[in-house]
């Protein structure tokens, strides 16, 4: 239905003898949510790194709305559109979390000044449902309201391409349902989403697209009913019985 | 975290403390207020770097030592004496953005052995290139006329200007865009990178601001004594020195290293009055004890916490009669 936004073109990177991720393609559609999924160790941060410019690809493109942006640095790539957030929260701790957001706004967005940065700040906790707290500290928050804070100041970067490394990792299943919501309305918003994630019940209800991981390569991609029947993903990561789970409540439903 | 009118309003009143010194004090006094002018502009500058940024640099004594060369040199060359000031100015911060380049590579303690080898590098060079800089001997500048007491006024306020100007950089930094992308830095380099800071480039300009006015400074300063040598110039004290003023006042605020340098002068003074055999001793011994109580530095302190601190043995007199 849309053009593609990013594009990783047989990309592979080592780290010294070890193959991290190996002749990797694949394309993200303007405005779709998809899941990157794989065992622990499959490549999954490294791809994501690269796609951020933290680490540069050993070979391989990675075109970002038609342009190579290969070499790009963590900063370029902030700039062009390309957020993420980080499986370990990075915030900014001794600024208030207006202000770790602002900083998004601020560089990443495309706000001039710092004032307008602090309201469009503001307003970006709003959405978040994390305005009572935005003049605390960022080390105040519990996790979850530092995972969300940490999504807060990829929104404010105003982003095209949203990486999400496990932003629900950690988080209790109340907690899970209400960042769910929160991202299935940036998705309305028209970012382009990559979910990384290992909880099956967030990959399934959200990501119309699923790309396994295993062992730094790509081996399935399609939907997420495909993806759960597809004899290498139950081999290499579902497991048996989760298999026969999902296809009995299939059944059944 | 932005300065209130509060703090602008205590600095105005202590410049001009310090620029009424010739009319109220001893001489002492006022070469005391030159030296508190010129160290609060080096602190006010090493808060870029280390304050703002949190790169803990020890090259404030090469960047003065190249100021006072280079404003040396030039007036030996027969620029006058406020151009050279520029020329040493310039020259230094062309240095600073150099040498940053390279050196802001590295991160936390490396970055700190780094700057402090830079000093010695830099003295290395100055004094075994004789035939240029006068080596060992030292290089001789033309002296003001009038008396030593008209020219300390002159370099009271040459001090004061260069104070000034530095803590306005500082409010305008602190208030801007590059403020807040150092603050980034600061907290977490890594997490600025991703949310679009140019850290190289943010923290090349800090270390260039920390330089800049340490070649003013310099220069000046050759200028004032008339006679500058490499181990004046390229003091391990004065590169040491810096930092725990700074750290002492508050790092990372626009007052605190007003306030750092002034209490650290200050407390030099005393125990250098008072204890003439242990003076360094006990005031190693001050700066321990209040980097471990104050980690954020005087200007950290609640004083309301203190006030009802000190005001309770009170309360509990009252109470009992």
């Amino acid at each position: 239905m849309s053009a593609t936004i990013l594009v990783v073109d047989r990309v592979s990177r080592h780290f010294g003898g070890i193959q991290a991720v190996d002749d990797v393609s694949f394309a993200l559609k303007e405005g779709e949510i998809a899941a990157l999924i794989g065992p622990n160790g499959a490549g999954k941060t490294t791809l994501v790194n690269m796609m951020t410019g933290v680490h540069h690809a050993s070979e391989g493109h990675i075109r970002f709305q038609g342009r190579d942006v290969t070499g790009q640095r963590p900063f370029e790539a902030a700039r062009r559109g390309i957020a993420r957030t980080f499986q370990i929260v990075q915030p900014f701790p001794r600024m208030t979390v207006v202000e770790n957001v602002a900083a998004g706004a601020l560089f990443g967005g495309s706000h001039a000044s710092v004032a307008d940065a602090m309201a469009a700040a503001r307003e970006q906790l709003e959405f978040m449902g994390l305005a009572a707290f935005a003049d605390r500290p960022a080390s105040a928050l519990t996790l979850a309201g530092r995972k969300r804070l940490e999504l807060a100041k990829s929104m404010a970067m105003q982003p095209k391409v949203l990486l999400l490394d496990e932003v629900n990792a950690g988080l209790n299943a109340s907690e899970i349902d209400g960042a769910l919501r929160l991202i299935r309305q940036i998705a309305e918003r028209g970012v382009t989403i990559l979910i990384i994630e290992h909880l099956m019940k967030v990959v399934l209800s959200l990501a119309s697209r699923v790309l396994v991981l295993h062992h730094g390569q790509l081996i399935a991609e399609g939907s997420a009913h495909d993806i759960v029947q597809d004899k290498r993903v139950i081999e290499a990561y579902l497991g048996e019985k989760f298999a026969r789970r999902v296809a009995a409540e299939r059944a059944h439903g | 975290m932005m300065a209130g009118r509060l703090h602008y309003l205590v600095f105005a009143v202590w410049v001009l403390a310090l620029a009424t010194t010739p009319f109220w004090a001893t001489n002492y006094v006022v070469r005391l207020a030159i030296m508190i002018a010129m160290y609060t502009s080096l602190t006010l500058s090493w808060n870029f770097i280390g304050g703002f940024t949190g790169y803990p640099s020890f090259s404030t004594a090469a960047f003065f030592g190249l100021g006072c060369y280079a404003g040396a040199l030039s007036q030996r060359a027969g620029v006058p004496m406020v151009l050279a000031w520029a020329v040493a100015t310039l020259f230094v911060g062309a240095f600073a953005t150099a040498l940053g380049a390279i050196i802001l590579r590295l991160r936390g303690h490396y970055f700190a052995i780094g700057s402090i080898g830079v000093v010695e590098v830099v003295r290395l060079v100055v004094s075994s290139w004789g035939s240029f800089t006068g080596g060992g001997d030292g290089l001789n500048l033309p002296l003001l006329s009038g008396g030593p007491n008209a020219v300390a006024r002159i370099f009271l306020a040459v001090m004061l200007v260069i104070m000034v100007v530095v803590f306005i950089v500082t409010v305008l930094v602190d208030r801007s865009r590059l403020g807040f992308g150092l603050r980034c830095i600061q907290q977490n380099e890594d997490a600025a990178d991703m949310v679009g800071v140019d850290t190289t480039r943010y923290k090349v300009i800090a270390y260039t601001l920390s330089a800049l006015f340490c070649g003013t400074v310099g220069a000046a300063y050759a200028s004032w004594t008339g006679y500058i040598d490499t181990n004046d110039s390229f003091s391990m004290i004065m590169t040491i020195k810096v930092p725990v003023m700074c750290l002492l006042g508050g790092p990372g605020t626009v007052l605190g290293p007003v306030i750092g340098t002034a209490a650290f002068t200050l407390l030099e003074e005393v125990f250098w009055a008072n204890f003439l055999d242990y003076n360094r001793a006990i005031l190693g011994a001050v700066i321990v004890i209040l980097i471990f109580f104050l980690p954020g530095g005087l200007l950290a302190l609640s004083y309301r916490d203190v006030i009802a601190r000190l005001a309770r043995p009170l309360r509990r007199q009252k109470v009992s009669t």
